[in-house]
């Protein structure tokens, strides 16, 4: 199954991701990403990068998590294969980002993805592990 | 499904009863039929949340082609007053002054019918596109920083284009109170390189015949005549302008909980206009705003040289000139009549345009009896229109008036309808040709996932927040 879909929204674009922990489920949307980003297939893993966020609760945790999963993208020119989230707690996270440096020569990009958005953003538990909505202006 | 009640005013107004934590109703511009399509998303909700805001002045208001956004709905203007009200990211977007101009040429249809490839095909290569697209020069941040501060004026000294450009610029191409302090490290890094770029998405460079005139004086002050060509270039801040609201909305999110304001929804975040949180965004957004009026200033000059270039022609064999540009997602300072008083308001326009009357000061002596230009794009390869602003729209939309079509579908939507079709060849069958730095954004940006840009534009001629001048068709497109 895919970790993830995409729902209808008319301007922008929203996704729902799952996970069987709340670990999984912050990898996993950040994974997603880069889902609609590229191709993981074409990126390979030549670097790690660490990522240490806090939010004020879970919803502010998750966007605060993806604002800087999608700037390593927009402001780093990095492309990410695959995302581990070491420590998760209270209201702070610690992920590795694994990948390379994009080039126009051998990755296409998709989309772009402005900016991650707080609107209706949402995580809840279900009976298989857990659920998150995230909007993203597109 | 909305769940809002709308209140039916007269043909072209519904309003939104104040309920809950509304501090003043809502009024939506629309006709009947434009009203199905929106009932099917929760942009009425939002109009409702955005009167929730402190110090919001009258009514929240939304324009017919009013879509679902995050926060603010797409085609919103919201007032507050700078006593007592807020400025909200959310209520401007993520692409500050996104917006578009319109380029007059002395060329006829028939003069550029068969060339119409080359000239699409320069265009192409001088002017870059797509996600991610880096420009010719690279700043150093010390000039970006004057870019900033500067806007039009910046790019006018740096040799694109010409300090006439700049009169016919809303606010000639600069708006005071920017202050690159305010702006951070990271968006002014994203800023850099993607300068002089057109971006993807939405936005588009066009070649527009005009084939409908409704207003002869107006059309023939604006410089339109019946199978004229005209260039439409639709492009905003960029990275820098999306980076800057990211980082005012995570602070103002923040800020928001710190001083116990209770809101409908986290994208509305926002700060008192006299507070830090309030001065600092808005001296950060005015240096994006600055930004995308350079921006379109040297897309609009790399324009001009190409058309040189492929139809070798001079300057002013051509007659190039920049009929009007406006900005659709931006918060201002402007004076309006509160009550009987006038009173300097803090102006949202998410996808909304400035629709200024005849005779008001902040428009070009050559504007001052038409009224301020007003450009509508159309979805991609529809073409546009051109109206003139009005007194109504002063009065009763705080200058405003509607941006484009709207989108009806989604974009993901969109793609799956469009699967296995021929984007650029079904176009090309309705007269158009286009081409497109990648292939997902055609399929995305199908015509019939906008709402009927006719529809949209005689909602707002007949509500009398702008008038009919000039209808343009294209012919051509580049998209990002």
């Amino acid at each position: 199954m895919k970790f993830y879909k995409i729902i209808d929204h008319t301007a922008d674009m929203r996704i729902e991701v799952s996970g069987r922990s709340e670990k999984e489920l912050f990898a996993n949307a950040a994974a997603a990403i880069f889902d609609l980003l590229c191709d993981p297939e074409q990126v390979k893993v030549r670097m790690t990068r660490t990522l240490i966020v806090a939010g004020m609760d879970r919803v502010d945790l998750l966007i605060n998590f993806l604002r800087e999963v999608l700037y390593l993208f927009n402001g780093e020119n990095l492309l990410i294969k695959k995302f581990s989230v070491t420590i998760l707690n209270g209201n702070s996270i610690t992920a590795e980002a694994r990948g390379e440096p994009f080039d126009p020569g051998r990755h296409a990009i998709k989309m772009e993805i402005k900016a991650v958005t707080y609107h209706q953003a949402e995580i809840k538990k279900t009976r298989e592990g857990w659920r998150a909505r995230v909007i993203f202006d597109v | 499904m909305s769940e809002i009640k709308l209140e039916k005013m007269d043909e072209y107004r519904w309003k939104v009863p104040v309920h809950g934590g509304m501090r003043v109703p809502g009024i939506i511009y629309s006709s009947e039929k434009l009203l199905k399509e929106m009932g099917k998303d929760e942009s009425p909700r939002q109009v409702a949340n955005v009167a929730h805001l402190p110090g919001i002045v009258k009514f929240s208001l939304a324009m017919p082609d009013m879509h679902w956004g995050y926060g603010f709905p797409i085609g919103g203007v919201a007032a507050f007053d700078p006593a007592q009200g807020v400025i909200s990211p959310g209520g401007v977007g993520y692409d500050i002054n996104c917006g578009c101009r319109l380029i007059t040429t002395k060329l006829q249809l028939a003069d550029i019918r068969d060339r119409l490839q080359d000239l699409l095909t320069g265009l192409f290569r001088d002017i870059p596109s797509g996600v991610g697209s880096t420009g010719v020069l690279k700043l150093s941040v010390k000039e970006e920083k004057k870019v900033l501060l500067e806007g039009a004026k910046w790019a006018v000294e740096n040799g694109y284009g010409t300090a006439m450009d700049m009169e016919t610029t809303e606010d000639r191409g600069r708006m005071e109170g920017a202050d690159p302090e305010k702006v951070s490290s990271r968006a002014l890094e994203r800023g850099r390189e993607q300068l002089g770029t057109l971006g993807s998405g939405n936005h588009f460079l066009e070649l527009e015949v005009v084939e409908e005139i409704f207003d002869a004086e107006a059309a023939s002050v604006f410089g339109l005549e019946i199978g004229q060509i005209n260039v439409m270039i639709h492009s905003g801040s960029r990275g820098l302008g999306y980076q800057i609201c990211d980082d005012y909305l995570a602070r103002m999110v923040k800020h928001v909980q710190q001083i116990g304001l209770n809101l409908p929804d986290r994208q509305l975040a926002c700060a008192y206009i006299g507070s830090d949180e309030g001065k600092d965004y808005f001296a950060a957004m005015s240096c994006a705003a600055n930004y995308a009026w350079a921006n379109r200033q040297m897309l609009m000059h790399w324009t001009r040289e190409s058309f040189e270039r492929t139809l070798r022609r001079s300057p002013r064999d051509l007659e190039m000139r920049l009929l009007y540009d406006v900005c659709h997602n931006i918060a201002k300072f402007e004076e309006f009549p509160v009550n009987g008083k006038k009173m300097k308001l803090c102006v949202h326009r998410k996808g909304a345009t400035r629709s200024f009357p005849p005779g008001h000061p902040a428009l070009p002596e050559v504007y001052r009896k038409t009224g301020q230009p007003v450009l509508i794009p159309g979805d991609m390869g529809t073409g546009s229109y051109v109206m003139s602003g009005t007194e109504k729209a002063f009065r009763e939309t705080f200058g405003s008036t509607c941006h484009g079509a709207g989108r009806v579908m989604s974009r993901a939507e969109a793609t799956r309808v469009s699967k296995g079709r021929s984007i650029r060849k079904e176009m090309a069958e309705r007269g158009v040709l286009v081409i497109s730095a990648g292939k997902a954004t055609l399929q995305e940006e199908i015509p019939e996932a906008y709402k009927n840009i006719d529809e949209v534009v005689h909602v707002v001629h007949e509500a009398g927040l702008s008038r009919k001048v000039a209808r343009l068709r294209a012919i051509g497109c580049i998209k990002g």
